[in-house]
């Protein structure tokens, strides 16, 4: 599934864009991605599914596209 | 103007409308002068500070010889310059839960262009409450979001920013502008965006980005919208009603709060060490796993302020919720009531222990 990433997200990860394979859904998809980063542990960040935005655990194909927005406060 | 779809009625409904606008800053100034110029009939200026240089590169209604001046004083008479017709009310003073109904009450629609995340859940909830519609932009480096909140869509569904962000995100967490840095043209981008949402929604041209988030980066032009919807735990803090409203603390809520934290690793061993200590869980009934210990009492969060009493008082408290947010509320409230008890926080809450004991397996 190709993941983009915004903000403070997109500079933890060293990049706005990347593939990533396996998680089945946003919940293991949160897990896998604080393994594999772990400044991303105890961020505030939402993960939209195919452009909706997933509050409750929600499943994932491998077409899935992924942003994980964090939040703006900076006006 | 001659414009299709945008005649003398609808530049009659400008001229009727009313607008606040929060904060005269980055976002604030392009908001505030787009507005003015096209005729928005009466214009409200909320800001508290003072223009500094420091400022000057982005905030563009404000020059070198009104360093020190009132932001919101110099921007009113700027604009009134910019158009005679417009109805200014300038309020030189932070919006604050005691002032936010008040303020905000007489407009049709409010513009956030705060730079903080206490004012921004304010703006949100006194929104909320008082059925008005919001158009939020925020930046942070070299991005932006803008969205509408609170109006509803062809289905009568409305979103609010809590129910993207049910809770603040700790204030040290995000920095601000002036922590972050930003070059200034994007708060340029984003509050015209903001601006173009206003006018849309007063004049009923096109489609406002109403239940849905624009983000927008200014290194490679990209824009992605992302559609919102109704969050189940959008209500956990979100005040119930005004008088709520006026005595929430939005800076305890935003992690402003000084308070002894305890690491999610170090709570086994500071359980352990022998001291007398009551475990409070300020979760709803529903929210799960549960703190396998016999001493945790268990009060809902809304429920606390009528139930502190069941509290022994003489006896330290370790105070956790899912995130270790609502805890931190939770500690303000007891302390207020119990000013001399030691009060701890589980850093991260449940969320970061189950993280914590996955690790070890």
């Amino acid at each position: 599934m190709k993941i983009l990433a915004f903000g403070k997200i997109a500079e933890i990860l060293q990049k706005d864009e990347m593939e990533l394979s396996g998680p089945e859904d946003t919940l293991a998809l949160r897990k896998r991605l604080e393994i594999d980063f772990p400044a991303l542990q105890g961020m505030d960040f939402k993960i939209a599914v195919n452009k909706k935005i997933a509050s409750e655990n929600f499943r994932l194909n491998k077409e899935a596209e992924i942003a994980l927005l964090p939040p703006f406060s900076g006006g | 103007m001659l414009l299709p779809g945008f005649g003398a009625e609808k530049q009659q409904l400008l001229a009727k409308s009313s607008v606040l606008v929060i904060g005269a800053g980055g976002l604030g100034c392009p908001v505030l002068m787009y507005l003015t110029a096209a005729g928005v009939g009466t214009i409200g200026i909320v800001d508290g500070d003072v223009v500094e240089m420091s400022n000057l590169h982005r905030q563009v209604l404000f020059s070198e010889s009104d360093l020190g001046k009132s932001k919101a004083v110099v921007a009113g008479e700027k604009l009134q310059k910019q158009n005679s017709k417009v109805n200014f009310r300038i309020f030189n003073q932070r919006i604050l839960p005691e002032n936010a109904v008040k303020i905000i009450e007489s407009f049709d629609l409010v513009v956030d262009g705060s730079d903080n995340f206490p004012t921004r859940y304010l703006v949100n909830d006194a929104c909320v409450l008082l059925d008005k519609p919001l158009v939020y932009g925020s930046i942070y480096r070299f991005e932006g979001q803008v969205a509408v909140f609170n109006l509803a869509d062809d289905n009568g569904m409305k979103t609010n920013y809590r129910d993207l962000f049910p809770e603040s995100p700790d204030s040290d967490q995000i920095p601000n502008c002036a922590e972050a840095g930003v070059l200034g043209i994007l708060p340029g981008l984003i509050g015209s965006l903001q601006a173009n949402e206003a006018l849309k929604i007063l004049t009923g041209l096109g489609n406002p980005l109403i239940n849905q988030i624009l983000t927008y980066n200014m290194l490679n032009n990209s824009t992605y919208i992302m559609d919102l919807y109704p969050n189940s735990k959008s209500g956990i803090l979100m005040p119930k009603n005004q008088e709520e409203l006026r005595v929430t603390d939005y800076d305890v809520q935003c992690g402003i709060f000084q308070i002894e934290n305890i690491p999610a690793e170090e709570l086994e061993s500071f359980l352990e060490s022998g001291m007398n200590i009551r475990l409070l869980d300020v979760r709803e009934e529903f929210e799960m796993p549960k703190m396998d210990q016999s001493s945790v009492i268990s009060i809902p969060l809304g429920e606390l302020k009528e139930r502190v009493g069941e509290l022994e008082n003489d006896v330290p408290i370790l105070v956790f919720c899912q995130s270790g947010k609502r805890s931190l509320l939770a500690a303000s409230i007891i302390s207020e009531r119990e000013p001399n008890l030691k009060i701890y926080n589980l850093q991260g809450g449940i969320n970061q222990w189950i993280s914590f004991q996955d690790q070890l397996k």
